[in-house]
């Protein structure tokens, strides 16, 4: 602000706030617009699954606007009757469940023993699992393929579950760390006076009072590894894969597969649009905070 | 600038500058129980084993198997990373590479940081602010998939180009007869690039007849039934028409009565090469061209019978990148606008409505307050959205189609291809790898920095 932006008259400023008032009303239309323009690519492919691929084929999903009676649920009747499908669904159930849970008990534990436990050497360890933060996944997909090889878990759902558990782990202990450095020392004090020992303070002091960023970690995690593709393409079973890899099968002939295509992304859309439209808030914590990864 | 590292949100529902309160007042944190150092070790054990095995050796091995070639037994120093530098397939994937690294976190930002300004007074921005971050919640799969039908090059299928086709042809004539011409037998000759002009010289008085047949049936349709040129004088006229009569009736070269008139073609006049007048047929076909005409040429140029303006090749070489950033700005311009808003929160209104109140613009609040107080928070979205772009893979496998990938190829690509697709080369991979490490690095310091400086106060 320079002196002379401070003189200013009563006119002047009738002025600025007409225009502020009809800059609000652009604001508005302007919002309307982006909207429906960021919603246009979701509906596109919601209304193309949802005509007959004889019909995709030839004309936009706009048409649907003026011929209703193109709409027809027999492309999820297709996919749903799809064995590799809906096998594949239970694939990406039977990565997530184990990879979620493994990575929040896991990082918990260590999260605790960071935040209230003493042993030689603990900054420094934290510092390290800090530096792991922003490691690329890329970094460890030749040598955990061999690792896994030599193990003989090379293209199963377990190996899947340990590479999303350990890349997964920097972040929660990161997480959970900070949040439950917050814990008043009052708390785990009065525990411990009433002779709980260190499990028992974890699990009946630490864990409750640390839900909210471990429902935050839960959701930000779940939704990870339910979309990841590139893991899966590699560490996944080629023949038994989640649903990112099976649809990228389909991938390489893409008009003729749009059958298929279009109804099966927007099933696996479905589960993480219901958790994300169920927890947003606990959701964009966990991005807010995950803003490192 | 100190404070604006990519690790600036530690707790969650907080503004992400906003270090943590508490931790800043307590030294060292004792533990409650003396613990034995044996059972921090059992705490800690699952965590350093599996980050031990499967984050830390690898990296280790990364390095080691980089200066190795393909088969992994011949040692070949820092041949893999002259390769990369050489190689064509990785030239284009740095390339590539480095224009995602400045479009994609710069468009993002700036456009998660209008939405933030524009959502904060609006009470139902809560609506808009959903469908905008919903793109976060999917998988870079279905986004692919989603963006795959937005950009189909058919303007009758693809979303884009049906909407660029539209706003093209609203400022640009489009061709009124693609494929349509002379009959073979009228006179004209076709020159070179698809135009056609006559052999005859024109005269003013004797009205030209340029009857032409392979019109498009659609294209037609509509038309008047076409009239016969009256001679003018000190004019040359004529009629263009669709010499076809259903059922084969019809004269060749002659009007039939109910014979449809070509309106909007261009004709030129050429003498000597030269163009010396033009005009566009009427809606019976009929034209006229000024005394200027007399002995020249009369020329059909080839844009009328053009194929219509088809779109833009979006997913073909030269657009895939920028068109697949798009589909990228779509996803993360949400995460840069929920940060962003977050970061808006803590500006103090005070501060805002005294500049009002001094007759600053909206504009000038933006420009001189709002955005300087922002800094931290937009360098944390833009470090961060560097980070991922780096490692940018999903998107260019599922959207770039066969024959355009290898001019989307970008490292993360080419990283995969080289260690598990055909023609596999681990060392390069692993050298690849390396490289993106390198490049987070700066970023891994910033954080460890950071944290280093929170825990000693």
């Amino acid at each position: 602000m320079t002196s002379a932006d401070t003189v200013v008259s009563a006119k002047q400023s009738l002025v600025a706030r007409i225009a502020a008032r009809a800059g609000g009303g652009v604001a508005r239309v302007a919002l309307v617009l982006i909207g429906l323009f960021w919603l246009m690519p979701t509906a596109g492919l919601l209304l193309s699954s949802l005509r007959d691929p004889a019909d995709v084929d030839i004309s936009g999903w706009w048409k649907v606007f003026s011929d209703p009676g193109q709409l027809t649920f027999s492309g999820y009747d297709k996919l749903l009757s799809n064995q590799q499908i809906t096998d594949s669904l239970w694939t990406t159930l039977a990565i997530t469940l184990p990879a979620t849970l493994l990575v929040v008990v896991i990082g918990a534990l260590a999260g605790y023993a960071f935040a209230w436990m003493d042993f030689p050497g603990r900054d420094w360890w934290f510092l390290l699992v800090v530096g792991l933060l922003v490691v690329p996944v890329q970094v460890a997909l030749v040598p955990v393929a061999k690792l896994f090889g030599e193990v003989g878990i090379f293209q199963t759902t377990t190996g899947v579950v340990l590479f999303h558990t350990a890349f997964g782990l920097p972040f929660a202990i990161f997480l959970l760390r900070n949040f439950f450095a917050e814990i008043p020392r009052e708390l785990l004090e009065a525990a411990r006076l009433d002779g709980a020992g260190e499990l028992r303070l974890f699990l009946r002091v630490v864990m409750p009072l640390g839900g909210p960023a471990i429902a935050s970690l839960g959701i930000f995690q779940f939704l990870w590894v339910w979309n990841d593709m590139l893991v899966a393409l590699i560490f996944a079973d080629s023949g038994n894969p989640p649903i990112t890899v099976a649809l990228q099968q389909q991938v390489r002939q893409f008009g003729n597969n749009i059958d298929i295509l279009g109804p099966g992304a927007f099933v696996s859309m479905v589960i993480p649009l219901a958790v994300f439209f169920a927890f947003q808030r606990q959701f964009v914590a966990g991005v807010m905070a995950g803003a490192v990864k | 600038m100190s404070t604006a590292t990519a690790g600036g949100a530690a707790t969650p529902g907080r503004a992400p500058s906003v270090p943590p309160a508490e931790t800043r007042d307590r030294k060292k944190k004792k533990s409650v129980l003396g613990t034995r150092p044996w059972l921090a070790a059992v705490f800690l054990l699952p965590a350093l084993a599996l980050l031990g095995a499967l984050v830390v050796y690898p990296i280790c091995y990364s390095v080691y198997r980089s200066f190795f070639d393909a088969s992994g037994n011949g040692f070949v120093g820092l041949d893999n990373y002259q390769e990369m530098f050489s190689d064509d397939a990785t030239k284009t994937a740095i390339k590539n590479n480095i224009i995602w690294l400045i479009l994609a976190p710069t468009v993002s930002t700036a456009l998660g940081l209008i939405f933030a300004v524009l959502t904060e007074r609006i009470r139902w921005a809560t609506a808009f602010k959903l469908i905008v971050f919903m793109p976060m919640a999917i998988s870079m799969l279905a986004a692919g998939i989603i963006f795959r039908l937005v950009y189909e090059q058919d303007p009758d299928k693809g979303v884009a180009n049906a909407m660029w086709v539209s706003v093209h042809d609203s400022f640009t004539e489009s061709p009124p007869f693609p494929g349509a011409h002379p009959r073979p037998d009228a006179g004209l000759t076709e020159s070179s690039g698809g135009a056609y002009t006559t052999e005859a010289t024109a005269k003013p008085g004797s009205p030209a007849s340029i009857p032409l047949v392979a019109a498009k049936r659609d294209d037609i349709g509509g038309a008047q039934t076409a009239k016969k040129a009256a001679p003018e004088a000190g004019k040359v006229t004529g009629t263009v028409w669709f010499d076809f009569t259903r059922g084969g009736r019809g004269g060749r070269g002659v009007i039939d009565k109910g014979e449809k008139a070509m309106a909007d073609l261009k004709i030129e006049a050429v003498k000597d090469g030269r163009v010396v007048a033009k005009t566009t047929t009427a809606a019976d076909g009929t034209f006229a061209l000024p005394a200027t005409a007399d002995g020249a040429q009369l020329r059909l140029p080839a844009w009328n019978f053009s194929e219509p303006y088809n779109g833009v090749d979006w997913l073909g070489p030269s657009l895939v990148t920028p068109a697949i950033i798009g589909s990228y700005v779509w996803i993360w311009a949400g995460f840069a606008m929920v940060l962003i808003a977050a970061g808006l929160a803590g500006v103090p209104r005070e501060l805002l409505e005294a500049a009002r109140m001094d007759g600053a613009s909206e504009w000038q609040v933006f420009r001189r307050i709002t955005v300087p107080l922002l800094a931290p928070v937009l360098s944390v979205v833009v470090v961060t959205l560097m980070i991922n772009v780096m490692k940018i893979f999903d998107l260019v496998y599922i959207i770039a189609p066969g024959p355009s990938q290898d001019d989307a190829n970008v490292l993360a690509l080419q990283l995969f291809q080289s260690s598990f697709g055909t023609n596999v080369n681990q060392g390069l991979g692993s050298a690849i790898a390396v490289l993106l490490l390198l490049l987070v690095l700066p970023v891994m310091f910033l954080n460890i920095r950071r944290i280093r400086r929170e825990s000693r106060r």
